[in-house]
């Protein structure tokens, strides 16, 4: 290799590169395969029709999120289906010996939350998992891909996948946000600008002033949903935050070997000359507390907006503004803020980690959850839960009309009892507002920040959360 | 077509009537509803696709039409298949008999999910696409046929070319599609890029 300067994803992607296949694709070797009940049982089966051992037993991590409950998690599930995929999943491990993260161990939660809790998400890591948004484990400075379930099979039989190289693009997000404003608004500008099927055939490199200035956490949001930008992954250079992050934690050594890791860490970062195949700039001080109105994630506007047009969208996105218009019943031009909701959400594995749940209760204090709205918190991990329990945020969410639930995936996209019924509008602090996505065919779902989620939660309608005491 | 002796699947064209699917944009919730992911097997899923667009159609859907129903070609717009990296939708659609698809776009992971179960996706210009779709819909019968050696699509109007990544190509020309064979060969080189990880090693 030549002392070329390279950004982060060429270095992790060099280091991992096993060799060139003919087709063009590289075979890359993925260090961390996470796994779930949902992606993973046709994986296994392929494999024993194949007469293949799992390759790497130790770099392979489960646990169960998808489908459990977050009420009566007690065995076997109510759910017939859903207690076979976890009885699938808890045997699959065991013939394997793979370690299995369920409730019994007291780590369970949604897979792209405890992967970091655990340390085993690490700079200079690729990582994969049958699930889009493991692109989340970008934040700490790793190459992450959502896959598919045959490739799935591919890393249990070779711990290896074939992909094509990637352009990267890096994305400098400049200034500061202004109070009010959140990691999960940054990434709505992001997508909003750049577009849904913007960062096809790219990994996205977050950077910039606003991006340094957040905590692990707010990372983890951001690069969450570069899949709806349309990228193939998203990161953030590591850093001491990274390091500070990672410290103690189960999977990570300690005293000077961690030291040691931590130094090895810092240097996945991107040279400072590093050439992208492209650079955009976003303008941090503009964002606004953003709310999506139709039905993808680039359709979203700040609170202060009114809904588009169809005049007001380009040719192309024309039918689409109409489509999402007539779907979720909205009037073209009017204010998003003062949108009746039904249902409000705090969870998901874009928002339902601990500072989450912290800015969410500063505004659940304010007040109680409106008649005839449904308010659910759902930790994203037990680890969560403990940490969210012992500063009494289960207490203040009760206190306020929210229910406090078990950890999983819930209502983003409803796999596990709860559900929208119907028509209902959900405020929701997850990633997916598609048509149906939150477990009714006709359900409509605005996405926002947790702390606009709690604020629409008490006024009954979405409201700008910079306005409330 | 596969090999005697090796066993692959060399995917060199498709041909077979087509069906249409407007609409850009169009992501996985839509093409398999989560709650259908419940089955720990694929077998089911081809009744599912697109039940929820179904049912709100009453009947009119186009994966409903009777005029359409041996269709083996998918015809949509632009990015399709966004959303999330289950493979539940590819699966959802060829299992309800459908082996290729002819687009403006598709999103990623999905076109990765379906080179990975040899089903290829091809673009085609917007003039060209919005006249294969009006065409299909004015005559259901006629053939078409995907070639993948010669990178074109050819229904009654003539011969189109049409975009397909030449990595993906490959590998459906060359049967390495079915990729968990093709990466066992790289044996111990695997091991030995693991050894030598910071994290592994």
């Amino acid at each position: 290799m030549t002392d070329r300067a390279k950004s982060l994803f060429q270095k992790v992607w060099d280091a991992h590169a096993v060799r060139d296949l003919p087709s063009g694709q590289t075979q890359l070797l993925i260090g961390t395969h996470l796994i779930h009940e949902v992606t993973s049982p046709q994986a296994f089966a392929m494999l024993r029709e194949l007469g293949l051992p799992v390759r790497f037993p130790k770099r392979t991590f489960a646990t169960v999120d998808h489908i459990i409950p977050t009420d009566d998690q007690s065995r076997p599930l109510k759910d017939d289906l859903a207690e076979a995929m976890m009885s699938e999943l808890e045997h699959n491990c065991r013939d394997h010996d793979i370690q299995f993260f369920g409730p019994e161990s007291g780590a369970q939660g949604i897979v792209h939350v405890i992967g970091p809790e655990l340390g085993l998400t690490q700079p200079g890591m690729t990582i994969a998992c049958g699930d889009s948004h493991t692109s989340t484990h970008g934040a700490f400075g790793a190459i992450a891909f959502g896959i598919g379930t045959s490739q799935v099979r591919d890393l249990l039989a070779t711990q290896c996948m074939a992909i094509a190289p990637l352009k990267v693009r890096r994305i400098e997000v400049t200034g500061e946000l202004q109070p009010g404003v959140f990691a999960k608004d940054v990434i709505l500008a992001i997508i909003r600008k750049l577009g849904v099927n913007g960062g096809v055939g790219y990994a996205y490199e977050y950077a910039g002033p606003v991006i340094e200035a957040m905590s692990m956490e707010e990372r983890m949001t951001v690069c969450n949903m570069s899949i709806e930008g349309g990228a193939r992954c998203g990161y953030v250079n590591p850093d001491e935050k990274t390091v500070e992050y990672l410290r103690g934690r189960r999977y990570t050594p300690d005293d000077d070997a961690f030291e040691q890791k931590a130094a090895g860490w810092l240097t996945m970062a991107s040279d400072p000359d590093a050439a992208y195949d492209d650079v955009v700039e976003l303008d941090g001080n503009s964002i606004e507390p953003s709310i999506t109105w139709g039905i993808h994630p680039g359709h979203n506007i700040g609170v202060s907006e009114s809904i588009p047009t169809p005049n007001q969208a380009t040719d192309e996105e024309r039918a689409g503004v109409e489509e999402a218009l007539e779907y979720m019943d909205f009037v073209a031009g009017a204010s998003i803020a003062g949108t009746p909701i039904d249902v409000a959400f705090i969870g998901s594995c874009t928002n339902g980690r601990l500072s989450d749940l912290r800015e969410a209760a500063r505004v659940a204090k304010s007040g109680h959850v409106k008649d005839g709205v449904r308010a659910l918190v759902v930790p994203g991990s037990a680890d969560v839960q403990r940490q969210a329990e012992a500063e009494g945020l289960h207490e203040i969410f009760r206190a306020a009309g929210f229910q406090w639930r078990e950890p999983g995936c819930s209502m983003c996209l409803a796999m596990n009892p709860d559900k929208l019924r119907g028509r209902e509008v959900c405020a929701s602090s997850s990633n997916r507002n598609f048509k149906g996505r939150q477990g009714s065919p006709t359900g409509r779902t605005l996405l926002m920040s947790p702390a606009m989620v709690a604020a629409a939660a008490i006024a009954g309608e979405v409201v700008d959360v910079r306005k409330i005491g | 077509m596969s090999s005697e002796e090796t066993g692959l699947v060399h995917i060199e064209s498709v041909e077979g009537t087509a069906n249409v699917v407007r609409g850009d944009d169009i992501d996985t919730d839509r093409i398999i509803p989560a709650r259908f992911m419940k089955d720990i097997t694929f077998d089911d899923m081809g009744r599912h696709a697109f039940e929820d667009a179904r049912k709100a159609a009453k009947g009119k859907h186009p994966l409903d039409d009777e005029r359409f129903s041996d269709a083996s070609i998918l015809v949509v717009g632009r990015n399709f298949g966004c959303g999330s990296s289950r493979e539940h939708a590819p699966q959802a659609l060829m299992r309800f008999g459908f082996q290729a698809f002819v687009g403006g776009s598709f999103a990623e992971i999905f076109a990765g999910n379906c080179t990975s179960l040899g089903l290829p996706c091809v673009t085609l210009g917007e003039r060209e696409l919005a006249n294969l779709m009006d065409a299909i819909e004015l005559d259901p019968t006629q053939l078409v046929r995907i070639d993948v050696t010669a990178g074109t699509v050819t229904s009654r109007a003539g011969t189109m070319q049409a975009g397909i990544p030449d990595g993906v190509r490959s590998q459906l020309l060359e049967g390495s599609w079915d990729a968990t064979r093709v990466l066992l060969e790289a044996g111990d080189a695997i091991e030995k890029t693991a050894a030598a990880l910071p994290y592994i090693g």
